[in-house]
């Protein structure tokens, strides 16, 4: 038999034969623990997230079992590698493909910053073009710190109001890239 | 039979193109001989097809803005059989940097040339598809050109006073 | 003066004009694709399921590595072979080392080279592991992709051993390595060999028998000799056409001569062939890691770099202390180093093929220009071309057993 370990249950009211939460809770867990990435790999950081995704380090545990190489169907796009100017408009094109609830996670040096390749021709940054959640550090980051990294967007996943993505600020944030909301 | 050498292959080239062979170094044991470009394609035919030759390992360029003929193109041939390589250099002027494509004699120099074309701005004549390869088809420079800085000029983000400069 | 008659007949239905059956439909396969394994766009002709013809574009992630070379230091390039092709980084690192150790003209002691032999193989091993899983993975075996995995992180745990990185390694330094192999590190290589074969054999029963695997690698993308000498291939999908051009036997450098191993070579140049020579040579290299530790036990111990103070960093302890390692450790930084002026070529034996290093230098702090010979960009250029007359399925295996990888394709 497997052993299987159910995530902890959001703080709420109990008694006999009821348990009470919000309803903002109960959706992040929800949403929280089955993160579906579209891994967006395309340098030495993709090789690590392909250990990552293997048998010794197994993001699957942590609900990520099915990655999506569709936009339509993920929540978490993990941009890993460099990302050239070439590379850009692809790279916000898959994100705009993307439905909402919608994440981000720049593994790497180069995606967060552009790395050590400050040239004419990389961008200095995924964030210069979509907006990103959690940054990951390392050149590439080990496989645990990819780890951490998702764990760090469940910790935000869990904790976002149902009610952000149709925020002003959000709104305001999606517009400053350029990006067009589908609601507003 | 014997080992080819480069003094035998030396003689063999100037014997085929007396005047073409400028000069010749043999830098690290790797004979490298200047030509003209008129003559590229007959000496690089004439490796391929008589000293056995058959193997174009790369080509690439060089810039050197203080001379008179700023680019060098580079051409590594190799006979895999003797195991000798040789290294042909052709200088060509900035204001005319045409070449004839060694396409014409391997098919890969395809995207070797294009490689060179993109980084150097270098025309390669009879190229069956001369178009940038690496970069952006929006970019107007040719950027391994060493007037051209390797830093993005148009950023912002990078202010010499965060550096302490 | 009538009309002509194609104005009067303009008005007819569109469909007539058109055969529907001689239609081609254009697929965009890639930038993005999950089956390409990188960045590679080609823009596909196909008729149903049969490509016509293909352009490829690459570039996508273009990172003007030369331009950068430009403006460092030797010792700073070191991590810019890393990330060349990253699935065998140590192989670009000890390559670039020996460039510079050619136009230096440094002689390396035997206990290093040997050293610089094993962590060579072990980079091969670990990039065939990755190529040859992917193909399983791509012909619909995911479980050969799972066991050969976990091989390789034990080759990842032995470069952190050695160096402190896994993938990206950086290993060694000009001259050198910059630490010796520790107990660990030697016992870790020692394991490693023991317990691999073991998998490997698992892993070839699993394929190179299976009626399945067979039919979709067999005769696909099969490639002639002469053609893969037009294109200048090189590496392991040269040798699958039956060449057997290795740079190891060739040109041998870090003392391959002295190494008993077999170059295997293929005779159709298919994805079969190309999938049974890296297997093959995962065997051959472990042979030579085999005897590259013989070799290392009657070497004498604790030598890990050759005695060049004027290019090999001092220890940093003794640079606080000791002025003779000040001065050169203020001159090799500050690049006030003689250096001659001079051009080298120096080509490795990559886990693609050829990886040559062409290093123009005027004496001056920076390389005046160096180029990379990549494998990946120059056997990759042949994959369009040979694409037409294919189904998009063997295409895909094609891709995936020419083993491009993205940063070495667009530098």
């Amino acid at each position: 038999m497997s052993q299987i370990t159910l995530a902890d249950r959001p703080p709420g009211v109990e008694g006999s034969g009821f348990f009470a939460t919000t309803l903002d809770k109960a959706v992040g867990l929800a949403r929280a623990n089955s993160l579906w990435p579209l891994p967006f790999a395309t340098s030495c950081c993709g090789i690590e997230f392909m250990a990552t995704m293997g048998s010794t380090y197994d993001l699957a545990r942590f609900g990520a079992e099915r990655p999506s190489f569709s936009p339509r169907q993920a929540d978490m796009l993990l941009v890993m590698g460099t990302i050239a100017k070439k590379m850009a408009p692809v790279l916000k094109q898959v994100y705009i493909q993307m439905a909402e609830p919608r994440w981000v996670i720049a593994v790497g040096a180069c995606a967060s910053s552009g790395g050590i390749f400050d040239t004419y021709s990389v961008l200095q940054g995924i964030d210069e073009i979509i907006p990103v959640d959690v940054y990951v550090p390392g050149c590439p980051p080990r496989p645990e710190a990819i780890l951490d990294g998702v764990m760090r967007l469940q910790d935000i996943v869990k904790s976002e109001s149902l009610n952000r993505r149709n925020t002003p600020e959000y709104k305001a944030l999606l517009e400053k890239y350029g990006i067009a909301t589908d609601n507003g | 039979m014997d080992k080819l050498d480069n003094q035998q292959l030396l003689a063999q080239l100037q014997q085929h193109f007396a005047e073409g062979i400028i000069r010749y170094e043999e830098p690290y044991g790797l004979l490298t001989i200047h030509t003209k470009k008129e003559l590229i394609l007959d000496i690089l035919r004439f490796l391929k097809d008589t000293a056995g030759f058959i193997y174009l390992t790369d080509i690439t360029a060089v810039h050197y803005p203080e001379r008179e003929n700023t680019f060098e193109i580079v051409y590594h041939v190799h006979n895999l059989v003797e195991n000798v390589r040789i290294r042909i250099k052709v200088s060509i002027p900035v204001n005319e940097p045409t070449i004839p494509s060694a396409t014409a004699v391997w098919a890969g120099a395809n995207w070797m040339e294009r490689e060179t074309y993109d980084f150097f701005g270098v025309e390669f004549e009879g190229h069956p598809d001369l178009r940038r390869i690496l970069n952006m088809d929006e970019l107007d420079v040719f950027p391994m050109r060493r007037e051209y800085p390797l830093e993005d000029p148009n950023r912002v983000d990078k202010r010499d006073f965060y550096f302490g400069r | 003066m009538s009309k002509p008659i194609t104005e009067l007949t303009s008005n007819r239905p569109v469909f007539e004009e058109h055969d529907p059956e001689e239609e081609l439909t254009t697929l965009n396969l890639g930038p993005t694709h999950p089956a390409t394994h990188g960045v590679f766009q080609n823009v596909l002709q196909i008729d149903g399921e049969r490509i016509v013809s293909g352009v490829s574009t690459i570039g996508y992630i273009h990172r003007a590595f030369e331009k950068i070379a430009e403006h460092r230091p030797f010792y700073q390039i070191t991590p810019l072979t890393d990330r060349l092709n990253y699935c065998s980084a140590p192989i670009n690192n000890m390559g670039w080392h020996m460039t510079v150790e050619k136009l230096l003209e440094i002689e390396i002691p035997k206990r290093v080279q040997y050293m610089r032999v094993i962590v060579m193989e072990l980079a091969r091993i670990a990039d065939h592991i990755i190529c040859n899983g992917i193909l399983g993975v791509d012909t619909g075996a995911f479980s050969g992709f799972l066991y050969l995995m976990q091989e390789r992180e034990f080759i990842y745990e032995i470069f952190e051993e050695i160096c402190g990185a896994r993938l990206t390694t950086n290993i060694g330094r000009i001259g050198g390595f910059e630490r010796d192999f520790n107990e660990v590190a030697f016992s870790k290589i020692e394991a490693f060999i023991k317990r691999f074969p073991p998998v490997l054999s698992e892993f070839q029963e699993l394929f190179t028998r299976n009626r399945i695997f067979i039919e979709r690698t067999s005769n696909v993308a099969a490639v002639i000799p002469e053609q893969a000498l037009d294109y200048s291939w090189s590496g392991p999908i040269l040798r699958a056409t039956g060449v057997d051009y290795d740079v190891r036997v060739q040109s041998p450098y870090c003392s391959y001569e002295e190494f008993d191993f077999d170059v295997p070579v293929g005779t159709n140049g298919d994805v079969y062939d190309r999938f049974m020579v890296r297997n093959e040579e995962m065997w051959q290299s472990m042979r030579i890691i085999e005897q590259a530790l013989q070799k290392i036990e009657k070497e004498p111990k604790g030598v890990f770099h050759a005695d060049v103070p004027e290019f090999y960093l001092p220890p940093k302890e003794q640079v606080y202390t000791n002025m003779e390692a000040l001065i050169y450790h203020f001159k090799i930084v500050m690049g006030e180093w003689e250096t001659p002026k001079s051009e080298v070529y120096h080509a490795v034996e990559g886990a693609n093929g050829e990886l040559g290093f062409y290093l123009i230098h005027d004496g001056g702090r920076t390389p005046y220009r160096l180029h990379f010979r990549r494998p990946s960009f120059i056997n990759y250029q042949m994959f369009a071309p040979m694409s037409s007359g294919m189904l998009i399925s063997d295409a895909i295996i094609n891709m995936s057993s020419l083993n491009v990888i993205a940063g070495e394709l667009d530098a």
